[in-house]
């Protein structure tokens, strides 16, 4: 089996994995990263982005292998140590952008990128980017509006 | 005394855990040793001389164990009926459960055929692939009126034909009001298949420990209870030797209510092999063996008097079950009681048939049964005005049950076994209100206008009622510890409706804490013994008027108890801040943490009549379910090239009696409306003939996304429920209800064609095409 490293959240991992193990399967069975989750295993619902040197990726349609020398970052990363969370994850909270929370691992990790690249979205920028990530429960009405407030913490944060 | 959290919009405490990705859902869990599974599903809908050749598979390395249903002796039973019919006089019901595997024929495309157990995943699933499985194909049953043609295939060969049930159900002389009528409107409504897609496909692991002889399964359930029932009584254990844990559930929507085979199945491979067991579906086995909705054909017509009144209904429908009927009758139910709506219907004549067909089994998603009624009525109420020349907010209101009515009686019975009675009700404002924020006669107005500019802008109204919150009941156990938290437990599973917040506002409240002070289990059958589940829109009226039961009880405790150390009047204990004291005198309080020390001593007795603690167990069993109701209304922009359809507004007015925190209401609400976005214009399960799904991954079943579904208006309206001591009733369904109704009035009053009608759901930009073509050629001939 090949032996691979990644960097995961700022941590390096060594494996021996098969080829064929999915990196989705590979982050949450192998090292335990279960907040990514895996919803339809096609690469349409966007439960399992995870960023891949900073890109937001769908670790359902790769293969572990494919990440050797590679650094991640998973929904674990986001928040302090301390556990305090990232302004994208506060901004969920507050505008209850969130349900049963088993797709918000991925819109989390679709935010980061695209709220780095736009810092100042108006609405239409935030729907088109999220819709590659499906979600059931919100109708997407106050994941918007978390995005949106997400977006006017991390400027704040920026300025102050 | 602290500000009541009843009815604040409170953040939501399990938020941080979700948000960091540490909350544990079914797939996150692997106990030591586990082994995993994969199941061989039938490529066929319907063929018999079954035989299944699992040679190959067994021998390959890494895999344990394969079952068959030549494996499973005296499991090899058919499963419960899970909602028995209720006792509607004069109707037939067969009852047609599957075996945990199936033996000697295949009735639908995913039913399970045989379980691999390996080593991993990756390896189950290579021996399912050198699975032989040989089967004789017969024509399979598809349609739904196919099915009853007498020469048609048996999907049960032991029945003389594809009927399920059949049930009549009347109120007054339909006969009567139809002569008396100005006019009668009679149509067809077709409306077809959709999933629930959850995002969160279905798991269950189960681990038997031989030391202690008890079994531990957890399961994406909304019934833990009723699960470790079923399994306990199939397994021959008693119920304290199974506990059923309900996780993290990522979206429930009804199909997550079922006893499915793979729940059966994975507990007694477990046992049988003294290894944790792991089962997790993928979303291709999600589309085919997970429980669907929402196949029905009506023959409907509606009677009413010169200024729109309703006169009387008449309804004859058909109820595709799927290849069995677990869930009794609630559905068609459900669709016959709920097409009366907030009117009042003096005659109402309705008969239902249930039909088997090879397809998957149909069981409730959200809403139910209640869109099918919904769009019936609506439509004919929206035809019937056309006749009349009035506005479709005119006859809804015209025909409005009167708020000094209720509790008002239609004299047939519900789902839950109580005469169809709505609790109470005030239907005008919802109506006004919708009417107000959706400036529709502004929109009237304008709409000419645009026309000439080539916009096709259109608008929809309706109303619906949803009968929410029934029995038969829940419990709920509060405790405070020593340590003077406070732990409530509740038997309901949780699927992200914020019950960890709402429960713990109610309990809160009466213990002078804050929500964050409560910690809420739910799901767990060690920490509650009794209850039924998550389902009909009960979870914050039934369970939570157990958490608010329960809490009075232990304020009643710790009140007794401080008064007794303070040598004051129970009326003077003040509770606040998890202290207890003497109204007037805060610096000398005693914490909760004390009291329940004291309640619980060493040594010296507890008095005769007394219990230990400071916890109380309460059971709520409502005498029936208290009715939501609401307006939606949608502003639409039709391509009439393309057929595409652009939602520019949307509009909800409803009243689910009193809110406990609108947060959590108006996110309910949100969903709803985007499932029934995608039930009315996006999402078909669409079945060949040969009962193959055709659209089994979501790259062909769409699911909505943030561009399909436009910012929902919301206005809250509360008529408290008198059924329950804090007048709640249900939501969690009422958002996905009625939309089908108001995007099909839309889009007709946006392309404004003579003739052109919509009779069926789901639409699709190619389906309201080939309508739109159909109209113009009809006209032409």
């Amino acid at each position: 089996m090949p032996k691979i490293q990644v960097t995961v959240n700022g941590k390096s991992y060594e494996r021996s994995v098969e080829p064929r193990l999915l990196l989705s399967d590979f982050l949450r069975h192998e090292l335990g990263l279960t907040g990514t989750h895996v919803g339809c295993e096609h690469g349409v619902c966007g439960a399992c982005t995870v960023l891949l040197d900073a890109d937001a990726v769908r670790s359902c349609l790769m293969f572990a292998v494919q990440a050797d020398g590679q650094e991640l970052t998973t929904v674990e990363g986001l928040a302090d140590a301390d556990g305090e969370l990232h302004p994208i994850q506060a901004a969920f909270r507050e505008a209850h952008g969130l349900q049963c929370g088993f797709c918000t691992p991925g819109i989390l990790m679709t935010l980061v990128p695209f709220l780095r690249e736009h810092p100042q979205p108006n609405e239409d920028d935030i729907r088109h980017a999220l819709s590659g990530n499906l979600c059931r429960c919100t109708g997407y009405h106050n994941i918007v509006a978390a995005a949106r407030l997400a977006a006017e913490k991390l400027t704040s944060g920026n300025t102050a | 005394m602290s500000t009541r959290l009843f009815g604040q919009r409170i953040l939501r405490t399990e938020d941080p855990r979700l948000l960091r990705g540490e909350a544990l859902f079914i797939d996150d869990f692997v106990p030591p040793g586990t082994l995993h599974v994969a199941i061989v599903r039938s490529m066929h809908a319907h063929a018999a001389q079954l035989r299944v050749d699992v040679g190959a598979a067994r021998t390959l390395p890494g895999v344990t164990a394969v079952y068959t249903a030549d494996d499973l002796g005296s499991l090899m039973k058919p499963g419960p009926v899970l909602v028995p019919p209720p006792p509607i006089p004069g109707s037939t019901f067969n009852a047609r459960t599957q075996t945990p595997l199936a033996k000697g024929k295949l009735r639908f495309v995913g039913e399970p055929i045989a379980v691999i157990v390996a080593s991993s995943r990756y390896v189950a699933e290579d021996a399912a692939e050198l699975v032989v499985v040989d089967a004789e194909p017969l024509p399979a049953v598809v349609d739904l009126e196919a099915a009853l043609a007498p020469n048609a295939p048996l999907v049960h060969e032991d029945l003389p034909s594809n009927l399920a049930a059949h049930v009549a159900q009347r109120r007054g002389d339909y006969a009567k009001a139809r002569e008396a009528a100005a006019y009668v409107i009679r149509r067809r409504f077709r409306y077809d298949r959709g999933a629930a897609a959850a995002i969160e496909n279905r798991g269950v692991i189960a681990n038997w420990d031989a030391r202690t002889n008890e079994l531990t399964v957890w399961d994406t359930t909304q019934a833990p209870i009723p699960v470790r029932n079923a399994l306990a009584s199939s397994l021959g254990l008693s119920e304290s030797q199974v506990r059923v844990i309900a996780p993290y559930i990522g979206g429930g929507f009804g199909p997550k209510i079922m006893f499915y085979p793979e729940e059966l199945l994975i507990p007694w491979i477990a046992m049988q092999l003294g290894r944790p067991i792991k089962w997790i579906e993928d979303r291709s086995e999600n589309f085919v063996g997970t429980t669907q909705e929402r196949e029905q054909i009506h023959d409907a017509e509606i009677a009413v008097d010169k200024d729109g009144r309703i006169l009387g209904v008449r309804d004859s429908f058909l109820h595709d079950t799927g290849a069995y009927d677990p869930y009794g009758l609630t559905i068609p139910i459900n669709a016959q009681c709920t097409l009366l709506g907030p009117y009042e219907v003096p005659a109402y004549e309705s008969e239902f048939t249930v039909v088997f067909t090879n397809k998957t089994i149909v069981t409730p998603v959200r809403g139910a049964g209640r869109q099918h009624g919904v769009f019936v009525m609506e439509r004919l109420l929206d035809f019937a005005a056309r006749e009349l020349g009035m506005s479709p907010v005119e006859i809804r209101r015209r025909n409005y049950i009167p708020p000094n009515a209720f509790p008002y009686n239609y004299e047939i019975l519900y789902q839950d076994m109580a005469p169809l009675t709505y609790d109470s009700g005030n239907y005008e404002p919802a109506l006004e209100q919708a009417v107000k924020l959706v400036e529709y006669d502004r929109f009237i107005q304008d709409q000419p206008k645009l026309r000439t500019e080539g916009r096709h802008l259109g608008i929809g109204i309706v109303s619906y009622v949803e009968g929410t919150g029934i029995g038969p009941y829940e419990g709920a156990r509060v405790r405070v510890d020593p340590n003077g938290s406070v732990t409530l437990a509740t038997g309901v599973g949780t699927q992200g409706q914020g019950h960890f917040t709402s429960f713990a506002q109610i309990v809160a409240d009466q213990l002078g804490l804050s929500q964050t002070d409560v910690r809420v289990v739910t799901g767990d059958t060690r920490d509650m013994h009794w209850g039924t589940g998550t389902f009909a829109s009960r979870g914050a009226v039934v369970a939570g008027s157990a958490c608010h039961a329960a809490a009075v009880r232990v304020r009643e405790k710790i009140v007794r108890l401080a008064s007794e150390l303070f040598e004051a009047s129970p009326d003077d204990i003040v509770l606040d801040g998890g202290r207890a004291y003497v109204r007037g005198s805060p610096s000398r309080a005693i914490s909760l943490g004390e009291l329940a020390q004291k309640a619980n001593p060493l040594r010296g007795a507890v008095r005769p009549g007394t219990e230990p603690g400071l916890e109380a167990t309460s059971y709520f069993g409502p005498e029936r379910g208290s009715t939501a109701n609401g307006v939606h209304a949608i502003v639409v922009e039709v391509d009439p090239e393309t057929t595409n359809v652009g939602i520019l507004r949307y509009v909800v007015a409803h009243d689910c009696g009193n809110v406990i925190n609108p947060l959590i209401v108006e996110g309910q609400i949100h969903g709803g409306v985007a499932l029934g976005i995608g039930n009315a214009f996006y999402e078909k399960l669409s079945y060949d003939n040969n009962g193959q799904l055709t659209s089994a991954s979501f790259m062909d079943y769409l699911l909505p996304t943030a561009l399909e579904v436009p910012p929902i208006e919301t206005v809250h309206i509360e008529t408290p429920s008198p059924l329950n001591p804090l007048g709640m009733k249900g939501v969690g369904e009422a958002g996905a209800i009625p939309v089908a109704a108001a995007f099909a009035q839309a889009v007709e009053n946006a392309l404004a064609r003579p003739g052109f009608e919509i009779l069926e759901i789901p639409l699709s930009p190619s389906r309201l095409h080939e309508l739109l073509n159909a109209g113009t050629e009809s006209q032409a001939r």
